[in-house]
């Protein structure tokens, strides 16, 4: 089976970020890229469903300008087979995500496609619905296991109510919670052998998409920040305090 | 003027408190309002519905397949009762997550995610980087404007309203490549964490699993559900669903109690909008005293147990 695996170059979790003063965005300059946190959960949920004796072949799919090669080699060197970029300088909203994702699957004859349930820096949780849609087949949104049977696959799902199950059928897209395991570390040999691994790249302009409707970012500004409190000196005064504010009634 | 669908969240029997909040947002958005409820039967749920005050008409589309939450076979539903509608809506929870983007995508339309504030009716504050950042977006007007609800900025509308019940139903082809098994839930009294009315976390301070158990004595003097910081999750204190913050649960409850927090950028993300927070702990200087309504200084160990037996006073 092939399995697709989207890889998205975000602004590295620790950091905090700024907004840029004049509002016109968040200021990423310099700031430490990442492979998006979900995704490499994706990944390494790709490469545990190959080690566990199926015959699989992981592509590593990314989309976004050049500098993103970086992160898909540390994919290669995670343990995907190869990579595919999807070059463009512009930013890329999840609708035209999804149909970069769908064309991809047709060129590839995919039969799987894990994704992160969300990017940590627009933190839309789109991409993957919004591909199971237009392909026109199952999706499995946060998943927190994963079992392959045969033709189908068993997913458990983290929902606000507990954990729910459901099967789909292959070929499906499944997106990726905290809990679905822990991806590994890249080890330097691995590095050194992912220079040599299949690194493709596409323009996206040449995919033939046609334009999608898209949101217009109007400006942007710093959260208003929570007014903090003070300091009471002992239990009882808590309690009145809570009393007096109606919150324990 | 604007026409809003709003899809209701429920269990089949009990209307979910997020579909109030949803019909919050619509409200700001202004226009006519009216509930979908997809169900097997939803009759109850319908009625819970048409009492939400400012909405015109509750739509039951009542079919058996429709007796779980399955977006794949929702969408295609929701894709075609849109027709007409200049706004579709959901709650931004876990169901009104899964489904909408995909109904957005039939639809051709992007979707705002998150609406925390409503702008003008085609833009929308929404957040970004975990909530370090809001964006103010504007939506296009065709097809038609597809947005979930941050449920954590939303109050519930009021009930008074007497919307009108109409059966509808849609001639959309629904697959059968996703099938529902069971939901496994915890059997537990206490309330759900992501829409408890109180919550008593703990962190790295509590110190250990079996620590833990005065978190939960605490909670259930309250009545409140029990949390956890990353610190406390990755230690192995508590499993991780209980987390609370950017990668685990946002929640807006109206009493947070974080005990033994230090209060990480991370954490404070998921709590900001609790309207009273209370914070214990023993280093004075900890982070978590800058967003605290209340703060109490000290050992956790000693002031549970007298914050219980004053509690047992009242």
């Amino acid at each position: 089976m092939k399995i697709l695996v989207g890889i998205k170059r975000v602004v590295d979790f620790n950091v905090r970020i700024q907004v840029k003063k004049d509002g016109s965005g968040v200021e990423t300059a310099g700031a430490k890229q990442s492979i998006n946190p979900f995704d490499e959960i994706a990944l390494e949920e790709a490469l545990r469903i190959r080690e566990k004796g199926v015959q699989a072949e992981v592509v590593a799919v990314s989309i976004g300008p050049s500098d993103v090669q970086q992160q898909l080699r540390t994919a290669l060197a995670m343990g995907a087979d190869r990579a595919i970029l999807v070059e463009t300088a512009d930013a890329v909203q999840p609708l035209l995500a999804a149909k970069v994702f769908l064309e991809l699957i047709q060129r590839e004859s995919a039969d799987l496609v894990i994704l992160g349930k969300q990017a940590i820096d627009d933190d839309c949780n789109q991409t993957g619905q919004m591909l199971a849609a237009l392909w026109d087949r199952p999706q499995a949104t946060f998943a927190s296991k994963v079992e392959l049977k045969d033709k189908t696959l068993q997913v458990t799902r983290e929902v606000d109510a507990g954990l729910e199950v459901i099967d789909v059928d292959l070929p499906a897209v499944v997106t990726t919670d905290l809990r679905l395991n822990t991806p590994r570390f890249v080890k330097m040999p691995d590095i050194m052998k992912a220079k040599s691994k299949p690194l493709a790249t596409l323009k996206l302009a040449e995919l033939g998409i046609a334009a999608v409707p898209a949101l217009e970012a109007v400006s942007y500004a710093a959260p208003a920040p929570r007014k903090g409190g003070h300091k009471v000196e002992s239990v009882q005064a808590l309690i009145k305090e809570l009393h007096d504010r109606g919150v324990l009634s | 003027m604007s026409k809003i669908l709003v899809i209701a969240e429920h269990d089949g029997e009990k209307l979910n408190s997020s579909t109030a909040r949803a019909v919050s947002c619509a409200l700001a958005i202004g226009g006519d309002i009216d509930v979908a409820v997809f169900a097997a039967d939803g009759k109850a749920v319908c009625t819970a519905a048409a009492k939400l005050k400012g909405v015109k008409k509750v739509l039951r589309v009542a079919r058996p397949e429709n007796g779980k939450p399955l977006a794949a076979v929702l969408a295609p539903q929701v894709a075609k009762l849109a027709a007409g509608y200049s706004h579709v809506l959901a709650p931004s929870t876990t169901f009104g997550k899964d489904l909408l983007p995909r109904a957005a995508a039939l639809l051709a339309a992007p979707q705002v995610s998150d609406v925390m504030k409503v702008v003008d009716p085609l833009s929308f504050e929404r957040p970004i980087y975990a909530g370090n950042a809001i964006v103010t977006v504007k939506a296009p007007a065709q097809p038609c404007v597809v947005a979930t609800v941050r449920t954590a900025s939303w109050a519930a509308c009021g009930e008074g309203g007497s919307a009108e019940v109409a059966d509808a139903s849609t001639d959309a082809t629904l697959p059968s490549h996703s099938r529902y098994v069971e939901l496994k839930q915890d059997k537990t009294d206490r309330p759900d964490l992501q829409s408890a009315v109180r919550v008593v976390s703990g962190g790295r301070g509590v110190g250990s699993k079996e620590n833990f158990a005065i978190v939960y004595k605490l909670a259930d003097k309250l009545g409140a559900a029990v949390g956890a910081s990353r610190a406390a999750v990755d230690a192995g204190f508590v499993p991780n669903d209980l987390q609370v913050g950017q990668t685990g649960k946002i929640i807006a409850p109206e009493l947070y109690v974080a005990v033994g927090i230090s209060g990480a950028i991370q954490h404070i993300t998921g709590i900001k909008d609790a309207r009273t927070i209370v914070a214990i702990n023993r280093d004075p200087d900890a982070p978590i005293f800058q967003v605290a309504d209340l703060g109490l200084v000290g050992d956790l160990f000693q002031i549970l147990p007298e914050l219980e037996a004053e509690l047992d006073k009242r």
